[in-house]
Parts: structure tokens; C-alpha cells; sequence
């Protein structure tokens, strides 16, 4: 168990749902449009997962992907601008929502065909093996997602060839309005992967400490070429699928019991015992006084008043995130061109003789 | 300056950029211990070892996938996809992918991917396996598509394909695999998009591209006889279009035909007519006549297939109304 990390994780957490729900305030403004889909009720995955990741391991997500951005640490001002279209955004505006990239920090982008996060993530990974390099690939997807041809044509590559992939299911049992029993045959998703010899566990999502810890786990496997893993985390959204949907073909008491193990709430409360079990302590291992030390220092970074500082400080992120999204300029059709002939500019082809 | 098949020109362009540059990479299906279904990646498995050689299993949308996240990484993949029938499984890839992540990104990554297709109509293959794609890829904002008719072509473009930053497909013709030309490695090419006048003339203006530039010459040759003298502009390439070198050759002729293979409802034809009416209308005696494949699946019978697609009588036919009307 890392608990070093553990306050750092619920800053993201706190930051990724106030950005969300101001994201989700300023559709309804009409200040951003087209489609928004949020990430309120699964933000341990994206937190837990991305803590786990060396600055070296390369992303890949899907439309719901600003959580991973935000986390991965593209700054909320430069996705905030994305989602306004603005030009100062990641992607200059020409991405949107769903769209971001981002390659200094290796965000290999948000990716709205349902599918395609896996033959990036394919790439990417063989790219990494070609150079011999101890670096991962981290491949988010929906639950939807494990019915289309590209997962499984993926993961038999990815495991015919040895790819340092670690594949994560965000299984939050919705495809849009469809619920996994009527969508899928075999409704545990990690299941799948032994038909292509990809070790798969299955983790609660809501708890960001297990997710984190599996994660850390696979990826050093993944990086030290033991090939791919897959991790199915089962969490849940709390939100529509996008905000042009009210969700309303999911029971409330459904709601109401995944809220009340609001992945928030769990770090919080995780953050704030006063001292570990004994049983926490023994399982720990050898290392257990480092363990203790470390949690207690936890608990001191972690008191209300540490609390109440940390909400105001990602507020205040989101704030200045929306005020300099709103005073940014909008783009040019010659920005446009510009991102459009990107490849050309420095096209080193044969020389022509005219 | 050598004699060689068009297969042999592009096996020649594949080893030439891969042992120039390291991040070159090949895959596709039975590229590798097989040597490639038309032969062009013969010996460079074992020259060059499987990582840069790689046999796939058969999921196009996938691999054609990997080779854009390997891409953006970097790295020079060429694709072969078996033949183009089979890119329809990787247009997601290709379409959705490929043609957007520079542009959706802001100009962050580039796209340095080429993808092999051999194409066209053979002999007797029957309808799923006689198509050409190129107006459904010429509508999609992003590709390059060059279209060798030539060896020397086909060594140039191919080298040119893989040193370019943007996706480029390279459309291979099944019938030109084994015929015979000079290939010149060491002279200088011209643009990757640049048309070249194969033949001149002064009457009228054949645009063709591919295999049906051989028909063209082959047209030109016996309208010569008749003192009808034919423009032979070899496009090479399809996105973009050299519109220059064909302005140029209507400003000498004043008449034009189109000579494309694929179907002629929406075909490339209709996109080059168009543009040169646009731009050229002033200059034009006539019309912009054109001849492509009958809006029909290919037909297995061999009389019905040779048919459906220009032949060199249906050039000769449409030259001479185009000149010589009434
Ligand atoms: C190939 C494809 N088909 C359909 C859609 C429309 N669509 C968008 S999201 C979605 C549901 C995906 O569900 P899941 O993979 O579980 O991800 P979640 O939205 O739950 O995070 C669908 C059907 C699409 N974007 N792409
Ligand atoms: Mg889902």
C-alpha cells in the first residue's frame, strides 16, 4: 500500500470532479457545445491508474478523457481553452473534448470511435519494443468498448509480440443507455483476456488505493518486458453518458448505491484514521515502520483544515481555468491550415530536379 | 540505370529506405517468411530481422492501427495490406485516424505511414477482389494517394512515400507487378505529386493514371497513323493533383479526355473534369469527355470483365469523336 501518495491522489481527485462540474456548468451556459461526456463517480481510475505511471509511459483514452488529462498533467487552463475551442487550448481548438493530446507529456489522445484506443495503444507499444526501451503504454476503454473487433484483434497481437501494454477497462456497466447484461455475453471483462493469455485481474474501481496499487504492480511487470496485463476496474458515473443525455433508464437506488462509496469519500476517510489496523501494518511487510511513518505524516497533511485548503486550491485552479478559457481568443482558418499541413513543413523528400 | 520488374522496383525502394534508415519498418500479411503475395518484400525478413519485417495475423483495422500509434512515435511503418479489398477493414484506421490525429492535435504529431495496396482490375478475380478505392479515398481530406504506372514510378514514389511526413497510399496495380521497364536509382525524382507528360501531342489531351496510362500510349501510337496527334499526362498521383501540368497541355490542345479505370459515377474522373472546367473553360473546343469502369461490381466471365473497364479501343473511339466530332 502507497500512501506517500496518497494525498497527492486526492488532490486530483478533488481537482478532476470541480473541473468536471464546472465543465458541465458551462455547457449549460452554452459557453462549450457538442459533446461532453464527464467523468464524476470514476475519477479513482483515472487517479489511481496515472499515479502509477512514469513520466516514459505513454497514454491513450477515449471521449471521456479529461480526467486523464488533468491528472497526467496537462494544466486545466490548456484543456479548459480546448473545450471552449479556443486557441491557446492543447490542440489550438481544433481537437475539442474529446480530442486532446498533448505530445511533450506522451497523451497520445482522446479517441471518439469506440475501439480505437487499442491498435494506438498496439502501435505505440511496438514502437517501444522496436527501441528497446523499459517504458509502458496505458490504454483506457469503456466497458462498450470489448465488443469491437479492434480489442480482440489487439490483444492477441499484443500478446503474440510481447507489448508492454497495460490495458484498463473502465467498467462502469453502461454502453451510453445499454447495461453490460444486455450487452455483453460475458459480463466480467477480465475474463476475456485469458483467451489470449493476458494476465487480468479485477479491481474496485470506487477505491483508489487498490487501483493504484494494482496498477504500480502491473506496470513494473509490463516495463520490465513481462508483456501485456489487463486490469478491469469496476466503478461507476454518476452523470449521463454525455450531457446531452439524462441518464434516466438507470434505476436511482442504483445511484444512490454507488454514491454512497463515492470514490472521494473513500480517500478521504482512508486519509483521515487515525492510525493504521494492525493488520494494515502486518500486511505491509518487512517495511512496516516506513509504512507507519509515512501514514502518519499522511494524517497530518490530512486534517479538515488540510482539506478544506485543498478544495479551495483546486476550486481556485478551476476558476482561473475558466477565465483565462473565456478571455482566450478563438482561432483562425489559417490556424487550421496550419495544424492541417503540419506534415509538410518539414518534408524531406528526393530532391526534384525543377 | 537497370531493367527491371515493377514488383522488383518497389522491392528495391523498401530495401534502400529501410537500410538508410533504422525506424523503417515493414508489416502485413505474409510480408515476412513468405516474401509478400506479389513478391515485393522478398528477402527482407532475412535481411533485415522479424521486429522490421513483421507478419500479421489477419486483423487489418488493427495493424493498419498499429502502424499510425507507431507513427506517432516516430517510427516509419509500411503497410502492405494484401490487397485493397481488404483495406475496407482498416478504413477506421485510415480514414478516422491516419487522416486526423496531425490535424485533431494541433499539428503535434505527424503521420510518416505508408500504406501498400495492390489493386485494379486482374484477371478473373471475381467482384470482391477487382475494385479500385481511389475516389472514396480522394474524399477524404489528409491522405496522399500516389499511383505508379511505371518501375522507375514505382521506386521513386514508394521512397518518397515513406520519407513523407503525411499518410501516403500507394495505389499498386495487379496487372503492372511484372512488366518491364528501366529504373534509374541514382537520377533525381521529380515531386512525389508531380504529373509528367508521357507523350506529346497537340490535338488532345489523355489524362490517365496507373495501368490505363499504358493504354493511353498504346492509343496514342495508332492515332498517330491517322495524323491525330495525343497529350499523354501520367497523373502519379491523386492527392493532391498536379492541376498545372494538365492546364498546361489544355492550353496547347483545347480538348481532353479522361481515362480512369475505377467507376466512372464519381470516380477521379469526375473531380479532375470538374476542377479543369473550373479552370480551364475558356481554353476547351469541347467537353471534357470521360471513360472509366461501368458503374457495375466487376464481372467474373472474362468476355464481361474486359468489358466493364476502358480498353484501348474504347480510347481510340472516344479520341477520334473528341476531335472529330459530327
Ligand atoms: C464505433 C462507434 N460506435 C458507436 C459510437 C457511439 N457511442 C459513443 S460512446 C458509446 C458507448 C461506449 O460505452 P463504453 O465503451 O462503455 O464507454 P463509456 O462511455 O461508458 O465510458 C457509443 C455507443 C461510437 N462513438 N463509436
Ligand atoms: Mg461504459
Amino acid at each position: 500500500m502507497d500512501r506517500m501518495n496518497l494525498s497527492a491522489m486526492l488532490r486530483d481527485m478533488l481537482l478532476a470532479r470541480a473541473f468536471e462540474e464546472a465543465a458541465a456548468e458551462e455547457y449549460s451556459r452554452g459557453n462549450i457545445s457538442g459533446f461532453l461526456h464527464l467523468y464524476p463517480g470514476e475519477e479513482a481510475v483515472a487517479v489511481g491508474v496515472l499515479h502509477a505511471a512514469e513520466p516514459g509511459d505513454y497514454i491513450i483514452s477515449t471521449y471521456r478523457e479529461h480526467v486523464h488529462a488533468l491528472v497526467r498533467g496537462i494544466p486545466a487552463r490548456q484543456i479548459m481553452a480546448e473545450l471552449f475551442g479556443k486557441k491557446p487550448g492543447i490542440c489550438g481548438g481544433m481537437g475539442g473534448s474529446m480530442h486532446l493530446f498533448d505530445s511533450t507529456r506522451r497523451f497520445l489522445g482522446g479517441y471518439a470511435i469506440v475501439g480505437e484506443t487499442f491498435p494506438i495503444a498496439l502501435g505505440a507499444a511496438y514502437a517501444i519494443t522496436y527501441r528497446h526501451l523499459p517504458e509502458a503504454v496505458i490504454c483506457f476503454f469503456g466497458d462498450g468498448a470489448v465488443n469491437q473487433g479492434t480489442f480482440h484483434e489487439s490483444l492477441n497481437m499484443a500478446s503474440l509480440w510481447k507489448l508492454p501494454i497495460l490495458f484498463v477497462c473502465e467498467n462502469n456497466r453502461y454502453q451510453i443507455g445499454t447495461e453490460i447484461h444486455r450487452h455483453s455475453a460475458v459480463v466480467e471483462v477480465y475474463k476475456r483476456a485469458c483467451a489470449y493469455a493476458i494476465p487480468a485481474e479485477k479491481v474496485d474501481g470506487m477505491d483508489v488505493l487498490a487501483v493504484h496499487d494494482a496498477a504500480r504492480h502491473a506496470l513494473e511487470s509490463i516495463r520490465s518486458g513481462d508483456g501485456p496485463q489487463l486490469l478491469e476496474l469496476e466503478t461507476y458515473r454518476y452523470r449521463g453518458h454525455s450531457m446531452a443525455d439524462p441518464g434516466s433508464y438507470r434505476p436511482g437506488s442504483e445511484l444512490l448505491a454507488y454514491q454512497a462509496h463515492d470514490p472521494i469519500a473513500t480517500a478521504i476517510q482512508l486519509s483521515q484514521s487515525p492510525y493504521p489496523s494492525l493488520e494494515d501494518i502486518r500486511s505491509a511487510g518487512p517495511d512496516c515502520l516506513d509504512q507507519l511513518t509515512d501514514h502518519c505524516s499522511n494524517n497530518e497533511l490530512l486534517d479538515e483544515e488540510t482539506l478544506t485548503r485543498m478544495k479551495q486550491e483546486v476550486q481556485k485552479i478551476v476558476e482561473d481555468a475558466l477565465a483565462f478559457a473565456q478571455a482566450s481568443e478563438e482561432p483562425g482558418m489559417q490556424d487550421a491550415w496550419d495544424a492541417f499541413l503540419c506534415n509538410r513543413r518539414f518534408e524531406t523528400l528526393m530532391k526534384s530536379p525543377t | 540505370m537497370k531493367e527491371m520488374l515493377y514488383w522488383q522496383a518497389l522491392n528495391q525502394a523498401l530495401d534502400a529506405e529501410m537500410a538508410a534508415d533504422e525506424t523503417v519498418f515493414i508489416l502485413g500479411e505474409d510480408v515476412g517468411l513468405f516474401g509478400g503475395t506479389y513478391r515485393v518484400t522478398e528477402g527482407l525478413m532475412a535481411k533485415y530481422g522479424e521486429w522490421r519485417v513483421r507478419d500479421t495475423p489477419i486483423s487489418e483495422n488493427s495493424f493498419t492501427g498499429l502502424g499510425i500509434g507507431a507513427a506517432m512515435l516516430g517510427l516509419r511503418p509500411v503497410v502492405e495490406i494484401m490487397t485493397l479489398n481488404f483495406a475496407l477493414l482498416a478504413m477506421d484506421a485510415l480514414v478516422n485516424m491516419a487522416a486526423k490525429i496531425p490535424f485533431m492535435s494541433g499539428g503535434q504529431f505527424s503521420m510518416p505511414l505508408t500504406l501498400r495496396m495492390p489493386g485494379g482490375v486482374a484477371k478473373q478475380l471475381g467482384a470482391q477482389h477487382s475494385q479500385r478505392l481511389e475516389s472514396i479515398l480522394m474524399n477524404v481530406p489528409g491522405l496522399r494517394i500516389v499511383v505508379p504506372a511505371t518501375p522507375q514510378d514505382a521506386y521513386w514514389q514508394l521512397r518518397q512515400a515513406i520519407r513523407s511526413n503525411d499518410p501516403v497510399v500507394v495505389l499498386e496495380h495487379e496487372l503492372l507487378y511484372f512488366t518491364q521497364g528501366r529504373v534509374d536509382e541514382g537520377a533525381m525524382a521529380p515531386a512525389i505529386h508531380q504529373a509528367v507528360t508521357r507523350r506529346s501531342g497537340e490535338h488532345l489531351t489523355c489524362i490517365a493514371y496507373s495501368r490505363m496510362v499504358q493504354l493511353a500510349l498504346q492509343a496514342a501510337e495508332t492515332l498517330a497513323k491517322e495524323n491525330i496527334s495525343m497529350d499523354v499526362i501520367d497523373l502519379r498521383s491523386l492527392s493532391p493533383i498536379d492541376w498545372d501540368t494538365c492546364a498546361h497541355s489544355l492550353e496547347k490542345t483545347h480538348h481532353c479526355l479522361i481515362v480512369e479505370e475505377d467507376c466512372r459515377f464519381a470516380g477521379a474522373g469526375a473531380e479532375i473534369a470538374a476542377t479543369l472546367q473550373e479552370r480551364c473553360f475558356f481554353l476547351l473546343d469541347a467537353p471534357i469527355q470521360r471513360l472509366g469502369g461501368l458503374d457495375l461490381p466487376t464481372p467474373f466471365n472474362r468476355n464481361l470483365e474486359s468489358a466493364s473497364i476502358p480498353r484501348t479501343e474504347d480510347i481510340l473511339t472516344a479520341a477520334r469523336q473528341l476531335v472529330n466530332p459530327g
